[in-house]
């Protein structure tokens, strides 16, 4: 397992997302950070801590999980689900989506879906910690923190202080 | 888990996972369009042998939430009018493409059977005097929203525990849950099969006033529930929820039915509307307890094989 990001590194990607989160919003005013479970949680947090710090603005958190609205649910064991919430109504706003991996796509699909089942935001953004390529829907990131690329038999594990007790990206072939 | 049959057998974690997963179609249900394509193409079918309303409505609008379709049949206007078997029935609607089948029968055990046969996932919906599983999950998950958890609370349920199928499933998810339970009834109303039952006993429901929940049951007149003591004002002078009894509760209880209620006897018209009743609860609680078992089960290719 090779690790392709320390944790300072993904420090100074999300730092530098946030900026341009709030460079491409003009300010924090309409966004609400949503983030998709499991990882896209702490992300959102985070990025909600550094635009808070950047601007001392408190920018609403959301979360999200899509395990309902899957295309594969026939496909794969069922897991438990995680909360959804919604700080704020999203009509009218601007929701940011965060992830830790954008790779198919699917997951952002569905989470396009959810987000619909809830308000009709005026702008959807995405922004994820690493996108590693080879979608197979048209989706792309607004906000990328770094992009890896990958071959579709290797794994990308994102490891997370909140989630797995400590930060860092790797790469492994399949087994 | 291939079925939903019986609290007896499911362990503390599963049902505690059951109860997560019910929380979630709780803030489902509360959203602008409480619908969820969870179980688009899955076909969800109610067969119910025995009357229900609120068991078989509660059933459809889960499902219907999940996105599945629903198929239902009632006995009166079926082929069971004519003679068909229960095996026939059964196999007729698998054959229509049912993926799952909720089952509600007068004879205990009805179930089993049917899950035999057709090899799908079947969801108990109510068999006899035996078990309800979704309502006491519903209850459950009633109680857990109050009190956080059901360790250590102490719960009593009143009345008709002989015939009631709502008690015995009750009776096993609070004690696995790490709930204390007490039986109040008339000697002729509690059941003749309790040895080895995790529970206690009082003869009167002025003993149990103090318990964290009042679960209190239907005289059921159709299994002959209303013959075995003198007269109403007589059960309802030992074992009815009065409003002299429900003012003497402690300060947090909260006061529980499964419907349809006899008010007058099992608890009085005033005291059913009062806020600590959480009997319309039960009755929201009892759709997301409902999509988390059907999700569960049809949700997932992967059934043990």
């Amino acid at each position: 397992m090779k690790k392709v990001m320390e944790s300072e590194e993904i420090d100074r990607a999300l730092r530098r997302v946030a900026h341009e989160i709030l460079e491409r919003n003009m300010g924090a005013g309409e966004v609400i950070l949503v983030g998709i479970h499991t990882r896209g949680v702490p992300l959102a947090d985070r990025l909600a801590g550094y635009i808070g710090e950047f601007e001392n603005e408190k920018v609403p958190v959301g979360t999200l999980d899509i395990g309902l609205y899957r295309d594969d649910l026939d496909r794969r064991p069922t897991t438990e689900l995680g909360a959804t919430s919604m700080p704020e109504d999203p009509t009218g706003r601007t929701v940011v989506l965060v992830d830790d991996v954008l790779y198919t796509g699917r997951t952002i699909r569905a989470a396009l879906d959810a987000l619909a089942d809830l308000g009709r935001p005026q702008a959807v953004q995405l922004a994820v910690l690493v996108d590693r390529g080879h979608r197979q829907i048209p989706i792309r990131a607004d906000y990328v923190g770094k992009n890896l690329p990958t071959s579709p038999g290797e794994r990308v594990t994102v490891r997370l202080q909140e989630t797995d007790g400590t930060d860092g990206i790797w790469i492994e072939e399949n087994a | 888990m291939k079925h939903f049959l019986s609290t007896d057998d499911v362990s503390r974690a599963d049902l505690e996972s059951l109860l997560d997963l019910s929380d979630e179609f709780v803030e489902v249900l509360a959203r602008p369009i409480p619908k969820v394509p969870a179980l688009r193409g899955k076909t969800v079918a109610m067969l119910f042998f025995e009357a229900s309303t609120r068991t078989r409505l509660s059933f459809e609008r889960a499902a219907k939430a999940l996105s599945a379709d629903t198929m239902s049949f009632s006995p009166s206007t079926s082929s069971l009018s004519k003679g068909e078997s229960l095996k026939d029935t059964a196999l007729t609607i698998k054959a229509m493409g049912a993926d799952a089948l909720v089952v509600r029968h007068k004879s205990t055990g009805a179930q089993w059977r049917i899950a035999d046969w057709t090899g799908l996932p079947v969801l108990n919906a109510g068999d006899g005097a035996h078990q309800h599983p979704t309502q006491a999950l519903l209850d459950a998950l009633t109680i857990r929203q109050h009190f956080r958890s059901l360790d250590g609370l102490r719960i009593a349920i009143v009345g008709d525990i002989r015939h009631s199928r709502v008690a015995r499933s009750d009776i096993s998810t609070f004690t696995t849950l790490g709930a204390e339970v007490t039986l109040v009834a008339p000697s002729t109303l509690l059941p003749v099969d309790m040895d080895g039952w995790p529970i206690k006993v009082a003869g009167s429901i002025d003993d149990v006033l103090d318990s964290d929940v009042i679960y209190l049951l239907r005289i059921q007149a159709e299994r002959g529930g209303a013959s075995v003591f003198p007269s109403l004002p007589e059960y309802v002078s030992r074992f009815g929820m009065t409003r002299e009894r429900f003012a003497r509760l402690a300060e947090n209880a909260i006061v529980m039915h499964p419907g349809p209620m006899n008010r007058g006897v099992e608890i009085a018209p005033e005291v059913a509307d009062r806020p600590r009743a959480r009997i319309l609860e039960q009755v929201a609680n009892g759709v997301a307890v409902r999509m988390a078992v059907l999700f569960r089960l049809l949700g997932g290719e992967v059934h043990d094989a």
